[in-house]
């Protein structure tokens, strides 16, 4: 993790945010709120090079808290690499050699496109609560127009974990001839009365918080206290019991008896505060609240009629994956997305993987899981380029 | 990764490349039909069905190395056991249903061929023979659970827990009230895929002696009308 980025060879290297406006003049974007948004910015990164016919693009989607730095880093000091860089990169599954990966921040966050943080151009102060609320779909639909304004039409696949798998599920449902594959990971068709209880109450601490002023936090205190008490939250969700207590088991902080006050006696909860303050310093808390939101709404197979409807015309092969100890979104929830997807004929495969790890796996390195990807991958770059094999002969 | 470049770029499947009793399950799947194979391996059957009989096909595949192959091929498949595959299911969802190999490995092997009923218009089983002459030899000269090259384990580590005989099938089928369409014993060692000789081996057996000579067999089954 700590090498010279230029002497890497799996690394993307050095890498910038790209930032672009989209719906600046015209139609603005109609959201499924019935909201309509514009002009709204978008910061994206691409890693490799694109085909002289665009056939080798993969998009990305990252997930609640992710942006558009899915890999390399952006400057050679730089410790952490981008959120998904073991999976980025030259020889990697989407192997930087030969395909252009695209990842861009989702709408409403906090990392470069357009969200509640952002500057309303009515009025010249950020939008805050003012700022419409969005859906899974409207997510998807900004980076359909950022992929048109770079000139590509259709992708070879669209590939994320827990809420990117989401996304993923959308493109194929809402652009069903622009995607040849989806990789669906460690996700769900829905979330559970469970999943929403714990966002409203991630919800909740936020807005309880004495700094959150209705949203309207931007000139003063930020509601840092209350974001980082719902990634405490958030954050114990995404790691399995076993492996957590693997990591920290019942160990004490820097001291060797108990407090006997309402100290921070144990070394998880050191670590959960450390995560918790991190998270509320970097990331914006009503953009939180909208992303969770659009969780909270994404439901495309409510009833008979509609599933049938929003699958008809899907053809792209689908790849679902989960982890055996996620209990955010554990194996149930993928096999739930499968049997609807198999119930309409469509072309899917799922395969679990084990993992100490819980939800957080899908970000890890693990070679199995590497390899189903980069097979599932080449498998769909193989078929592009054999149906068009006169195409690629010419000069 | 190496090894998905390759596999992702073998050449489709051929029928020499199926293990004799596929060739003969190959055989019996109707053009067009939609197939479901329990335990497809690497997916090799279901790869040659769709390319060559123009099947719709899913398989269903517990071993991670199988999934990779299946995945490599292109072909719709689920990682699991075979309980869990054939739930996912509606009523007649399939042409066929194809279990080959597997069913003396299956914890209820009752319940999978009902489950494979439901979801299948018909059937198909193909399974080693323990009423197979080399078997009750074995069996009566060494006095020891008998290993063949088809059935390679020692008793305390074989997944196969539910051997029978021909017999003991058709004695099944009829408590079951299935319908046999055709059963066709095989002289082969249907567990060789790279032998040489199998394509010359292989020669319909009189039923008489069927249950004696056959070291392995394919039905075809389907719903009884009673």
């Amino acid at each position: 993790m700590n090498q010279d980025p230029a002497h890497d060879p799996g690394s993307v290297g050095l890498v910038t945010t790209q930032a672009i406006t989209l719906f600046e003049q015209g139609e603005p974007l109609r959201l499924d709120s019935g909201a309509a948004l514009g002009p709204i910015n978008v910061a994206y990164e691409t890693y490799g090079k694109r085909n002289s016919d665009s056939s080798n693009v993969i998009l990305i989607c990252h997930a609640l808290s992710g942006n558009a730095h899915a890999a390399g880093r952006h400057h050679a000091a730089d410790t952490k690499t981008g959120w998904w860089d073991g999976y980025i990169g030259p020889g990697k599954p989407f192997d930087t050699d030969r395909f252009f990966v695209i990842c861009s921040n989702n709408l409403g966050g906090c990392d470069g496109t357009s969200g509640p943080s952002s500057i309303d151009p009515k009025t010249g102060k950020p939008y805050a609560l003012d700022f419409p609320l969005i859906t899974i779909g409207d997510m998807v639909r900004l980076q359909r127009e950022l992929l048109k304004h770079l000139g590509i039409h259709k992708v070879l696949a669209v590939a994320g974990g827990s809420m990117g798998g989401m996304m993923a599920l959308q493109w194929v449902l809402d652009y069903p001839d622009s995607v040849s594959g989806a990789l669906v990971i460690a996700s769900t068709p829905r979330l559970s009365a469970q999943n929403i209880a714990f966002n409203a109450v991630a919800r909740q601490a936020i807005t309880q918080d004495p700094d959150f002023n209705h949203g309207n936090y931007y000139q003063g205190p930020k509601p840092e206290r209350g974001l980082s008490v719902a990634r405490m939250m958030a954050h114990i969700t995404y790691l399995s019991e076993k492996g957590l207590h693997e990591k920290f088991g019942r160990r004490l902080q820097n001291r060797e008896n108990f407090s006997f006050a309402l100290e921070t006696d144990f070394a998880v909860e050191s670590y959960l505060k450390h995560q918790g303050s991190t998270f509320g310093k970097k990331f914006d808390a009503n953009t939180y609240l909208y992303i969770t939101k659009a969780m909270d709404y994404f439901d495309p197979f409510p009833d008979p009629e509609t599933t049938a409807r929003h699958l008809k015309s899907v053809n792209a092969r689908l790849f679902v994956m989960s982890f055996d100890t996620d209990w955010r979104f554990d194996s149930s929830r993928s096999k739930e997305l499968v049997r609807i997807l198999n119930l309409h004929q469509k072309n899917v495969s799922y395969q679990e993987f084990h993992s100490p790890h819980g939800h957080d796996s899908f970000l890890l390195p693990d070679h199995e899981y590497q390899l189903s990807i980069a097979t599932f991958i080449n498998r769909l770059y193989n078929e592009h380029m054999r149906r068009q094999p006169q195409k690629d002969s010419h000069p | 990764m190496t090894e998905s470049h390759e596999s992702s770029s073998a050449p489709p499947a051929r029928s020499s490349d199926l293990r004799i009793d596929q060739e003969v399950i190959a055989g019996l799947v109707g053009n067009g039909a939609r197939v479901l194979d329990l335990g497809c391996g690497d997916g090799l059957l279901l790869e040659y069905l769709i390319n060559n009989k123009n099947a719709r096909g899913f398989g269903v595949e517990i071993s991670t190395q199988g999934m990779h192959a299946c995945i490599a091929r292109g072909l719709p498949v689920y990682h699991g056991d075979i309980d869990q595959g054939l739930s996912d299911h509606t009523d007649g969802a399939f042409d066929y249903v194809i279990l080959s190999q597997t069913l003396q490995a299956v914890r209820r092997p009752r319940f999978v061929m009902r489950e494979m009923l439901r979801v299948g218009k018909k059937i198909i089983v193909s399974f080693p023979n323990f009423g197979h002459w080399n078997i009750r030899l074995k069996l009566l000269v060494s006095g020891r659970m008998p290993k063949t090259p088809m059935l390679p384990y020692e008793w305390f580590n074989t997944p196969n827990i539910h051997m029978c005989s021909i017999l003991d099938f058709q004695d099944l089928c009829r408590q079951m009230g299935i319908n046999i369409i055709e059963q066709i014993p095989l002289a082969a060692w249907g567990g060789l895929p790279r032998s040489p000789l199998k394509r010359h081996l292989v020669k319909i057996l009189p039923r008489t002696v069927s249950n004696l000579l056959a070291p392995v067999a394919v039905f075809l089954l389907e719903k009884g009308k009673g």
